[in-house]
């Protein structure tokens, strides 16, 4: 068993589970704006009115005799997405890429009927995905053509990116890339390999899967040293512009990059995890202590982004 | 937003704790509730018996029993005396056990046994009303000569006390003069004695007292002599001049004037026997919170099935607090939050070993059942519901299966809450499909280790016992918790899960 001294973690200013639900998500996020973030749907409608592109909603399913028109509507489209509207954790989303014959192919390459879709979507209105266990709706949404020059890093699925936002500022990213652990999806904890970005310029910084520092992606083989995100500083901006639209102080900024429509938001969480720092070999604690030690905060998002970039930015 | 100081908070907790634990010790202190199990209180066992002789008519018997004799207090009192009507009867300033039967005839023993606690609190019980000395008369030559031997005693003392003292010096035979040889014979020293102090305006009176030997039989009354000082009753031997009562001496009667009355009977004669028992501490607490209003605070006064609820729902928060420091500072993962408390609970009954086979086997037998079940795509509370059920037929099955094969401890399945199992299922299957085996073992073994620790904690006699009988205890219990929910360092698991950054120092 190999171990880290609690006072090595200090110095590094590693934020910890306790830490975090004490100091900064139950003082900074306000208990009325959770219902925005845990709701997908919900936070669709909050960020378009500040600006903030999220993928084309194609049908909600609200009932269960609705999923009978979900047949009907899947069966014109070559892909999408469904997603429970108060899922966590990217569970209980299905990704589908296109067809074969009567059936469905997953994003992993694995076949799916149409019954199983639908028994999918019974599911996620019985509330199996929701936090709580209480009854959801299923959002249907078009798929994200990821742009080739990240989507080539990742095996199958659309690597996204993280970003931290603190009271406005983005303190921290990472790119998720997805793996064959981690089925297509880009959760750290499933599997998916983390990227640390450098806020300053959006160049990858360290690499892990499964917590453990790597340099090549298991599955592509590709170097992950130096990969680029680029009009990064406005996709820091859209990320910051999410404080504005839901209130809370601190919470994580899921991005895809699509070929056609850009950075589009994929998701908002009032419950980042921790797994940023490691892909970043840095501690967050150092980066909020320096915002929460700010005297005059930025108004607006650009003036924060870049306040953020020349603080936090190493290159 | 608000960054409020977190010392109100710390004040607060601080306050609980501190609540609770002198709450306790005060009740250890007044009640004598004691901090360990098995704790053994000596009590004196004493058995007065009296002897008479019926005369063919009806009689009553009327005996003397203690009130509130000095460092005692009593347990239990009852009278064995078949065919006699028996009660207890208090009047002002005495305490009788009185036996009434219409036609006695022969010789009859009646027994009155009572069980006493050394208690060194107890004392007299207040007296509102000063007594006044008894006016004596005395003829010549005696008046003469008590005037005497009283002038002496006067001289050489300064209070009742030393009064009294010198006077039992006097009348001793080894210093005994003319006069106090004409006052004293050997039968009637102590009544003279008592009828003195009352003509020197102190008030007087003989008492009776048993010495406490253990395994005695046969034992009478010793004579003692107490008198008022003006504040309180003081008792002195009347042949040493000792003051006080000692330790293993137990005032029977005191202030009354009669010992034993019988009417209807002749021959009457009182005898005594004594054993030392020892009880446990906690029973003589138990008995005297009844008695003393204290008891309210805790829950001997409740029907003793409440109790036993009471006793399993007041382990409880044991479990709480294993599962909050389990998560908070160690970092266990666990399947549903409060699930190992619940089936902590059930091992309590069940036993650990038992209880450890039969939730497993009912939650393997479950997921795999569990499996077919998410092949039929049905609604989430439907499956649920029928999951419910089968886990239900489940340990019905494994009951049957364990008695016919001769496993009585097979009926304790049905301990283990059903609902609770059946989500348990359900969440284990799901996190199988989603996370894969490996995080089920993690979560299914670190949900067993939580429960594991919790019952042993919970299970141990001495919880069991400090949270029944020391409910306010709880408010520590509480104030841990409270205090760990403000703990913001790291995790132990925190400390292996960011190993990797020991790269980057």
């Amino acid at each position: 068993m190999d171990w880290i001294s609690p006072r090595k973690l200090k110095k590094l200013g590693i934020l910890n589970m306790n830490r975090r639900n004490v100091d900064y998500i139950s003082r900074y996020n306000e208990r009325e704006s959770y219902p925005l973030v845990d709701n997908k749907l919900k936070t669709k409608l909050a960020v378009s009115e500040y600006g903030v592109k999220t993928p084309e909603l194609l049908q909600v399913v609200r009932q269960q005799h609705e999923i009978s028109h979900f047949r009907e509507i899947a069966e014109g489209l070559a892909g999408f997405a469904i997603k429970p509207a108060k899922g966590s954790g990217g569970k209980g989303i299905t990704v589908i890429t296109g067809r074969d014959g009567d059936d469905y192919v997953k994003a992993s390459g694995a076949r799916i009927s149409v019954a199983m879709l639908e028994r999918h979507l019974t599911n996620i209105l019985a509330g199996l995905y929701s936090l709580a266990g209480t009854p959801d709706v299923a959002i249907v949404e078009d798929l994200v053509q990821s742009t080739p020059s990240l989507a080539r890093y990742s095996f199958q699925g659309v690597p996204d990116i993280r970003i931290i936002i603190f009271q406005g500022y983005p303190v921290m990213a990472m790119l998720r890339l997805a793996t064959k652990d981690s089925d297509g999806k880009a959760n750290l904890h499933q599997g998916a390999v983390g990227v640390g970005l450098d806020i300053g310029t959006g160049r990858s910084l360290n690499a892990v899967q499964f917590n453990r520092p790597i340099t090549l992606h298991p599955d592509t083989g590709l170097a992950l040293e130096n990969i680029q995100i680029d009009s990064w500083e406005d996709m820091l901006e859209m990320a910051s512009r999410c404080y504005e639209a839901t209130g809370l102080g601190y919470m994580g900024v899921d991005l895809v990059v699509d070929t056609q429509k850009g950075p589009l938001l994929l998701e908002l969480n009032a419950r980042p995890g921790l797994a940023i720092q490691m892909a970043n070999g840095e501690g967050l604690l150092p980066r909020l202590r320096n915002i929460e030690a700010l005297k005059r905060p930025h108004f607006s998002p650009r003036e924060r982004v870049q306040y953020a970039m020349g603080a936090f930015g190493k290159f | 937003m608000t960054v409020r100081s977190r010392a109100p908070f710390y004040a607060f907790v601080l306050l609980l704790i501190a609540a609770g634990i002198s709450i306790a010790t005060w009740r250890h202190i007044e009640l004598g509730v004691p901090w360990m199990t098995g704790e053994q209180r000596p009590v004196w066992m004493i058995e007065a018996r009296v002897d008479f002789v019926g005369q063919d008519e009806a009689a009553q018997i009327s005996l003397h029993i203690p009130e509130q004799p000095p460092g005692f207090s009593i347990l239990t009192e009852q009278a064995a005396s078949p065919g006699y009507g028996f009660s207890i009867i208090e009047t002002s300033g005495s305490r009788r056990a009185e036996w009434t039967k219409r036609d006695v005839s022969g010789p009859q023993t009646l027994y009155f046994k009572a069980q006493f606690v050394p208690d060194d609190s107890a004392g007299e019980s207040a007296r509102s009303r000063k007594p006044r000395p008894t006016p004596t008369f005395w003829e010549e030559p005696q008046a003469t000569a008590v005037r005497e031997v009283l002038r002496q005693a006067n001289e050489r003392s300064s209070s009742p006390e030393s009064l009294t003292r010198e006077l039992i010096r006097l009348l001793q035979p080894d210093s005994r003069t003319q006069n106090t040889t004409l006052l004293v014979a050997d039968d009637n020293y102590l009544q003279m004695l008592v009828r003195m102090l009352n003509h020197a305006g102190i008030p007087a009176r003989t008492a009776d007292a048993l010495k406490l030997e253990d395994a005695r039989r046969r034992q009478q009354l010793m004579q003692f002599l107490q008198i008022h000082n003006g504040d309180r009753w003081l008792t002195f031997d009347p042949r040493t001049a000792e003051q006080g009562v000692p330790e293993n001496l137990l005032l029977w009667r005191q202030g009354s004037e009669s010992l034993l009355d019988v009417v209807g009977g002749d021959n009457s004669q009182v005898s005594f026997s004594m054993l030392r028992q020892t009880v446990p501490a906690l029973q003589l607490a138990t008995l005297e919170a009844n008695k003393n209003g204290l008891g309210v605070l805790g829950f001997y006064q409740l029907p003793i099935e409440e109790q036993s609820m009471f006793r399993m729902l007041l382990l409880l928060p044991i479990g709480a607090l294993i599962v909050a420091f389990m998560r908070i500072v160690i970092g266990v993962r666990t399947s549903g939050t409060f699930m190992p408390v619940l089936i902590a609970v059930a091992f309590v009954q069940t036993t650990l070993v038992p209880g450890l086979i039969a939730f497993l086997s009912v939650v393997a037998i479950g997921l795999l059942l569990r499996g077919y079940l998410s092949s039929l795509n049905l609604l989430l509370v439907s499956r649920i519901s029928a999951l419910i059920i089968l886990v239900i037929f489940i340990t019905a099955g494994l009951s049957i299966i364990g008695y016919q094969m001769g496993f009585n401890t097979g009926m304790t399945v049905t301990f283990f809450p059903m609902v609770i199992i059946a989500w348990t299922i359900e969440r284990m299957s799901i996190l199988w499909e989603e996370e894969g085996a490996r995080e089920v073992m993690v979560q299914g073994s670190g949900s067993l280790f939580v429960a594991i620790c919790a019952y042993l904690a919970m299970n141990t006699s001495l919880a069991g016992h400090l949270t029944f009988n020391f409910p306010e205890l709880h408010l520590v219990v509480l104030g841990l918790i409270l205090l760990m929910g403000q703990y913001t360092g790291y995790k132990l698991s925190e400390l292996r899960r960011f190993t990797p950054m020991k790269a980057y120092d």
